[in-house]
C-alpha cells in the first residue's frame, strides 16, 4: 500500500494531537517532538505504536530514537508503506 | 524541646458527595448519600452491585490529554491538591522547603488491570509507556509534587484503609523534625473496579444490600452487613504556624498529635480487644498536649462492618474512660462510603471543618442503633459543638493492624 507524504502527515497529525492535545496547525513538517510539541520519550512511545497501526508499518525502536522532527517520521513512513 | 505547631491552611477534596470541599460539607450536613447502583456491565450480574462513585468525573475538571496520563487515583490528587493549594492562597513558598505527603491504599489499580487487558488481547507492544508511572502507588504524590515542584520530599506511607491518615501524621512530622515549613498532604483511592471489588466481596467485608444501595453503609445499626466501596480524595495545606503567620494566611485549625501503633493479631480482622487502638488514642492525647476534657468530637473510622465498629467503639471507651459520653461521634462512611486510602484524608478534612464551623455532621442509616454500641453517635441532623478551645479526634484502621489516629485543634 502507498500512501501520499500529505496523507502520512495528517494521520500523524491526527496521532500528536490525541497524544499531546496540541492545536493541529502548529504540527509542521519541521517542528521537533520533544521540544516545539510537548511529546516526551514516553508519549513517543504512543505516537509511534499508533502510527505502526494506522499506517500497517513496523518503525524499529533504533529508526524512533533517530526521529527528532514530524519530517523524519513522515518521511520514513512513507518509505515503509511503499 | 516544645513541638513546632502545625496548622491547617487549605483544604480540597472530590467526594461521592462533591467535587470540591464546600459541596461535600454541605451535602455531609444535609444527610445525603453519595451510594448509587453502578452501571457498569461487569457490575450487573456482581455480587455487590452498587458503590460511591465521585459526585464530579474528573473529565468535568480536567483536560483530556492530562487524563490520559493519570490513573484515575492520580486524577483525584491532582484535583483535591489543587483546590487545597488555591485555597491556601496559592502562597510564594521556598519549593526546597516544600513536602508532599499523599497517599492510596491500593495505588493505581485500574491502569494495571486495564493495561493487562490490553496486554493479553492486543500484545505487549501496546502496552502504554505510561502504566508503569500510572500504576506505582507513589503517583499521585509524585504527580502532585511536580506540578507544585515540591523539593523537601514527596512520600506515600501506604497502611491500607489508614493509609491517608498515615500521610498527614508523616507530613506533620516533616514540619516538627525542621525538613519542611509547609507540606500538601492527603490520601485518594480510586478502586472501584471488578477484581478489587470481587476481592472485598469475597472476604465477606463488602454490603450486599443491592436492592437499597443509599441505606447500605449503616455504621452502628443493628443490620449493618459490611462497609460500602468508595472513591475520591482528600487534601490539605499544612505549615508550622510561624511560617503561615508570617505569610498572613487563613487558619482553620491546629494538626495537634498523632499515635500510631500496630495490632499484631490478624492480616484483616480487627483485635476485638481493640488495645492497639487505644494505645494509638493515648500516644496522640500525649503527643498533642490536648486535655481529654477538650475533646467534643469524634470522627470515627466505622466502617459498617459487623464486627469492626463494635470492636472500635470498645476500644474508644476504653480509651477516653468517662469523657467519651461527651464526645459527639460522627460515622461519616454512612454517605460517603469507604474511600480505603482516601478515607483517613476525607475525615480529617470533616474533622477540621466540624471544628471550625463548631458543627459535627450527621450519621445516616441507623434505624436501629446496635444495643452494644453505648457511645454518643451524632444521628440524622448535624450537632453543634461548643464555644471555647475544642479539640476532634480522627482514627483511622487499615487492613494488617495498622491504627492511626490524629487530634485537630480549634485555633483562635
Amino acid at each position: 500500500m502507498s500512501v501520499t507524504q500529505a496523507e502520512v502527515l495528517a494521520g500523524v497529525k491526527d496521532i500528536v494531537v490525541e497524544v499531546a492535545g496540541i492545536d493541529p496547525t502548529t504540527i509542521e513538517m519541521e517542528k521537533r517532538f520533544n521540544e516545539d510539541l510537548e511529546v516526551d520519550s514516553l508519549s513517543m512511545v504512543e505516537v509511534i505504536v499508533a502510527a505502526e497501526e494506522k499506517f500497517g508499518v513496523k518503525i524499529p525502536d533504533e529508526e524512533v530514537t533517530k526521529m527528532t522532527t514530524v519530517a523524519d517520521a513522515v518521511n520514513f513512513i512513507v518509505a515503509a508503506a511503499k | 524541646m516544645s513541638k513546632t505547631r502545625v496548622v491547617v491552611t487549605g483544604l480540597g477534596a472530590t467526594t461521592p458527595l462533591g467535587g470540591d470541599v464546600p459541596s461535600t460539607w454541605d451535602a455531609l450536613l444535609a444527610g445525603k448519600s453519595g451510594v448509587r447502583t453502578l452501571t457498569e456491565e461487569w457490575a450487573i450480574d456482581a455480587s455487590v452491585q452498587f458503590a460511591a462513585r465521585v459526585a464530579v468525573e474528573p473529565s468535568e475538571v480536567m483536560e483530556r490529554v492530562e487524563m490520559r496520563r493519570l490513573d484515575r487515583s492520580e486524577q483525584f490528587a491532582l484535583i483535591a491538591s489543587r483546590e487545597a493549594w488555591k485555597d491556601a492562597g496559592s502562597p510564594e513558598v521556598d519549593k526546597t522547603r516544600l513536602g508532599v505527603v499523599i497517599a492510596s491504599g491500593i495505588g493505581g489499580v485500574i491502569t494495571l488491570l486495564d493495561q493487562y487487558d490490553i496486554l493479553r488481547t492486543k500484545g505487549a507492544r501496546s502496552v502504554s509507556p505510561h502504566t508503569v508511572p500510572m500504576l506505582m502507588p507513589n503517583g499521585p504524590s509524585a504527580n502532585v509534587g511536580l506540578e507544585l515542584q515540591a523539593k523537601a520530599g514527596v512520600h506515600t506511607p501506604v497502611s491500607a484503609c489508614a493509609s491517608g491518615a498515615e500521610a498527614i501524621g508523616y507530613a506533620m512530622e516533616m514540619i516538627r523534625s525542621g525538613r519542611a515549613d509547609i507540606v500538601v498532604t492527603g490520601g485518594v483511592e480510586a478502586a472501584i473496579h471488578a477484581l478489587p471489588m470481587a476481592g472485598f466481596a469475597s472476604m465477606k467485608a463488602l454490603s450486599t444490600r443491592n436492592d437499597a444501595p443509599s441505606k447500605a453503609s449503616r455504621p452502628y445499626d443493628r443490620d449493618r452487613d459490611g462497609f460500602v466501596l468508595g472513591e475520591g480524595g482528600g487534601v490539605i495545606v499544612i505549615e508550622s504556624l510561624e511560617h503561615a503567620q508570617k505569610r498572613g494566611a487563613k487558619i482553620y485549625a491546629e494538626l495537634a498529635g498523632q499515635g500510631l501503633t500496630s495490632d499484631g493479631y490478624h492480616i484483616a480482622a480487627p483485635d476485638p480487644e481493640g488495645s492497639g487502638v487505644a494505645r494509638a488514642v493515648q500516644f496522640a492525647l500525649n503527643d498533642s498536649g490536648v486535655d481529654l476534657s477538650e475533646i467534643v468530637h469524634l470522627n470515627a473510622h466505622a466502617t459498617s462492618t459487623p464486627a469492626g465498629d463494635v470492636a472500635e467503639a470498645h476500644a474508644l471507651g476504653a480509651a477516653l474512660g468517662e469523657h467519651i459520653s461527651h464526645v459527639a461521634v460522627s460515622a461519616t462512611k454512612s454517605m460517603t462510603g469507604h474511600l480505603l486510602g482516601g478515607a483517613g484524608a476525607i475525615e480529617s478534612i470533616f474533622c477540621i471543618l466540624a471544628l471550625h464551623h463548631r458543627m459535627a455532621p450527621p450519621t445516616i442509616n441507623i434505624e436501629n442503633l446496635d444495643e452494644s454500641v453505648t457511645i454518643d453517635v451524632v444521628r440524622d441532623q448535624p450537632r453543634p459543638l461548643p464555644a471555647g478551645p475544642i479539640a476532634a479526634l480522627n482514627d483511622s484502621f487499615g487492613f494488617g493492624g495498622h491504627n492511626v489516629v490524629l487530634i485537630f485543634k480549634s485555633y483562635e
